[in-house]
């Protein structure tokens, strides 16, 4: 039988302190949750940067791609138009015309496909129910979890280690 | 923990825990509605109804309804988009350019001005759509294959870039403001009771849950939107001045328009927050997070951008007449001193010499004087775009055709409604959607708090 440990803290300097402090004895933790973004908790927990942002500037450079693609082809090769003399048989040279719509189409590619990647990785999606320990930590408590089963020390150690930091509260749970 | 200067202004009065943010602004959700805010929603839903009214009579009628006629043929209705993508500007500016400039200020305000942002756009977004006529038909304006005709849309044309521009600014704004309301809708979640208004917060909220690695990516969607919302609003504006611009009308073929015409969007859209803010604050007793401090902050704004327009007015008349150009001259004379100068003095006076006001801060940073210039600035910027499009056309090569524009009792009823329906859909936001950025507001708590600042003065 698996424990789970909840560890609740009332702010959020206490949470890092204490996190820092399981850290430090070996103690891995699986993941904090909190009421906004608590920064500097990610390296002590071991959360990596995000890579969004590379996802982001290859999803906006399809976009480029896309629309000098579609223009190239609207516009030079299928049917080429004579709109006030611009010039209309090569994409170079028609390009200053291109540019506004070329910069719209990136960015609406950039934004959407780093932003459909950002629900699918975080699974948060329409109908999803909410999965934090407590309804309070979308307020003003912020909540450590550990798990036996990632750590190599017994629930009895894990229980006296998390005790000795400035803890709100401890809920446990067994489970498979 | 991240300290600030004592000297700094507190952007959080009063003595506010985490909690305390938390039920200043879902409590209002929880409660019942209150009178001022049933009367004013009663008033703008009328107002709403007949615009639609006005706007369904136009679509079946034909747009002759309005006053357009053969030398005018563009006036309110381009007026009013443009003045309506103006006021969008400001969100995404309050959102995206101060968050890369990490001014902490913008919490208190981004979450409703993003709102705003959104409405306006659909507002503008009506206009186009409606001047079309057929409006069933709207979906030409895409680079459909073309079993329609030989042509696929044209590319070279300006109005066809607005129509990537403002969908493109309309959608990206949208989901920048999304994203930032989730936590805070998952925060509502966690504290309604009432199983309907738990499941619907439920069902918006996307199953949050406030996870470490979510809240690393949340930032960094935060950061990287900002990052490119920033010149998505530049962009966005210029390309509607370039509605203009690229055209050969004397008065509308100027290179200054682009700037012009952002730096105007930015102190029209500033002056409509400070209309709705000083309302909201007051309706919904936010007055320990938006207080004089950021009254003041937007107002120092409003003066900066507001010279940039007085100079590009003053600009726009030097280079006529130093151009030597006949025709260009004559469209400027006959701006300041011919049947519109009642149009262009008003601009002048509201946008030119009112904001100038702000210099004093007695002025600045007084909320009455805020409000009533506010109002002054939303008319003065209403009055440019129209003197811009009206003054250069009503008057063209050919004197026979010269004539002027009256609006019809349908300019008006359209005008009139898309503010109903604006104020419709903003007081709809104001009623069950966090208006304060809770996630945000609580990072700063303890650096920007004015209980943290004392305590740590005491220090």
């Amino acid at each position: 039988m698996n424990k789970v440990f909840h560890v609740m803290y009332d702010d959020d300097d206490t949470l890092k302190d204490a996190a820092s402090a399981l850290v430090a004895k070996g103690i891995r933790i699986k993941d904090v949750f909190s009421p906004f973004p608590v920064h500097g908790i990610d390296p002590i927990i071991g959360v990596k940067r995000t890579r969004l942002g590379i996802a982001a500037f290859m999803y906006a450079m399809t976009g480029t791609s896309l629309a000098l693609l579609g223009m190239w082809y609207f516009m030079i090769s299928d049917w080429p138009m004579n709109i006030g003399g611009k010039p209309s048989f090569s994409l170079i040279e028609n390009l200053p015309a291109f540019i506004p719509v070329t910069f719209e189409f990136s960015v609406l590619c950039g934004a959407h496909g780093m932003c459909i990647t950002y629900f699918l990785r975080n699974g948060t999606l329409p109908g999803m129910p909410a999965s934090n320990p407590d309804p309070r930590t979308t307020d003003d408590k912020f909540v450590i979890e550990i798990t036996t089963d990632q750590n190599a020390l017994g629930a009895a150690e894990l229980e006296a280690a998390i005790k000795e930091t400035e803890l709100f509260e401890l809920s446990t749970k067994d489970y498979k | 923990m991240q300290r600030e200067a004592a000297i700094r202004d507190p952007l959080i009065l009063g003595d506010k825990s985490y909690k305390d943010i938390t039920d200043d602004v879902v409590g209002p959700i929880q409660g019942s509605a209150p009178l001022g805010w049933k009367i004013l929603i009663t008033i703008s839903s009328i107002i709403a109804i007949y615009g639609v009214g006005c706007i369904l009579y136009l679509l079946g009628t034909g747009i002759g309804v309005w006053g357009l006629n053969k030398t005018v043929g563009w006036a309110w209705d381009i007026t009013n988009f443009v003045w309506w993508v103006g006021i969008g500007h400001a969100g995404t500016l309050i959102s995206a350019v101060l968050l890369l400039f990490r001014q902490k200020w913008r919490m208190a305000i981004n979450r409703s001005a993003e709102a705003m942002t959104i409405f306006a756009v659909i507002m503008a977004a009506i206009f186009p759509g409606i001047h079309m006529g057929r409006i069933w038909v709207s979906y030409w304006v895409l680079p459909l294959p073309n079993q329609f005709g030989s042509l696929w849309v044209n590319f070279n044309s300006p109005l066809l870039w607005d129509v990537f521009a403002i969908s493109t600014y309309f959608s990206v704004s949208l989901v920048f403001w999304y994203i930032g309301l989730i936590p805070d809708f998952a925060t509502i979640r966690d504290r309604m009771t009432k199983p309907f208004a738990k499941k619907a917060y439920s069902l918006l909220s996307f199953g949050w849950s406030g996870r470490a690695k979510h809240w690393n990516r949340f930032e960094e969607v935060s950061l990287v939107l900002a990052g490119i919302a920033t010149p998505l609003v530049f962009s966005v504006h210029s390309i509607v001045s370039m509605d203009f611009a690229t055209s050969v009308i004397p008065g509308w073929h100027t290179t200054i328009f682009p700037p012009y015409f952002v730096s105007g969007a930015v102190f029209s859209g500033f002056a409509m927050v400070q209309t709705l803010l000083l309302i909201m604050r007051k309706g919904m007793k936010l007055e320990n997070y938006i207080h004089v401090k950021h009254v003041e902050y937007m107002n120092i704004v409003i003066i900066v951008t507001g010279s940039i327009v007085g100079v590009a007015y003053l600009t726009e008349l030097f280079i006529s007449w130093y151009s030597g150009v006949e025709y260009e001259s004559y469209a400027f004379i006959n701006r300041f001193s011919g049947p519109y100068s009642w149009a262009y003095w008003i601009m002048m006076t509201c946008n030119v010499i009112s904001p100038q006001l702000f210099w004093f801060k007695k002025i600045r940073r007084s909320l009455v004087a805020t409000f009533a210039l506010s109002i002054v600035v939303n008319i003065g910027m209403w009055f440019e775009r129209y003197v811009i499009i009206v003054t250069s056309i009503h008057r063209d090569y050919d004197p026979s055709s010269w004539g002027e524009f009256h609006p019809t009792q349908i300019d008006i009823g359209v005008f009139i409604g898309t503010i109903g329906i604006f104020g419709t859909l903003f007081l709809g936001f104001a009623r069950f959607f966090p208006v304060l950025a809770l996630n945000e507001l609580k990072t700063i708590l303890k650096s920007s708090g004015e209980n943290y600042k004392k305590a740590q003065e005491n220090h």
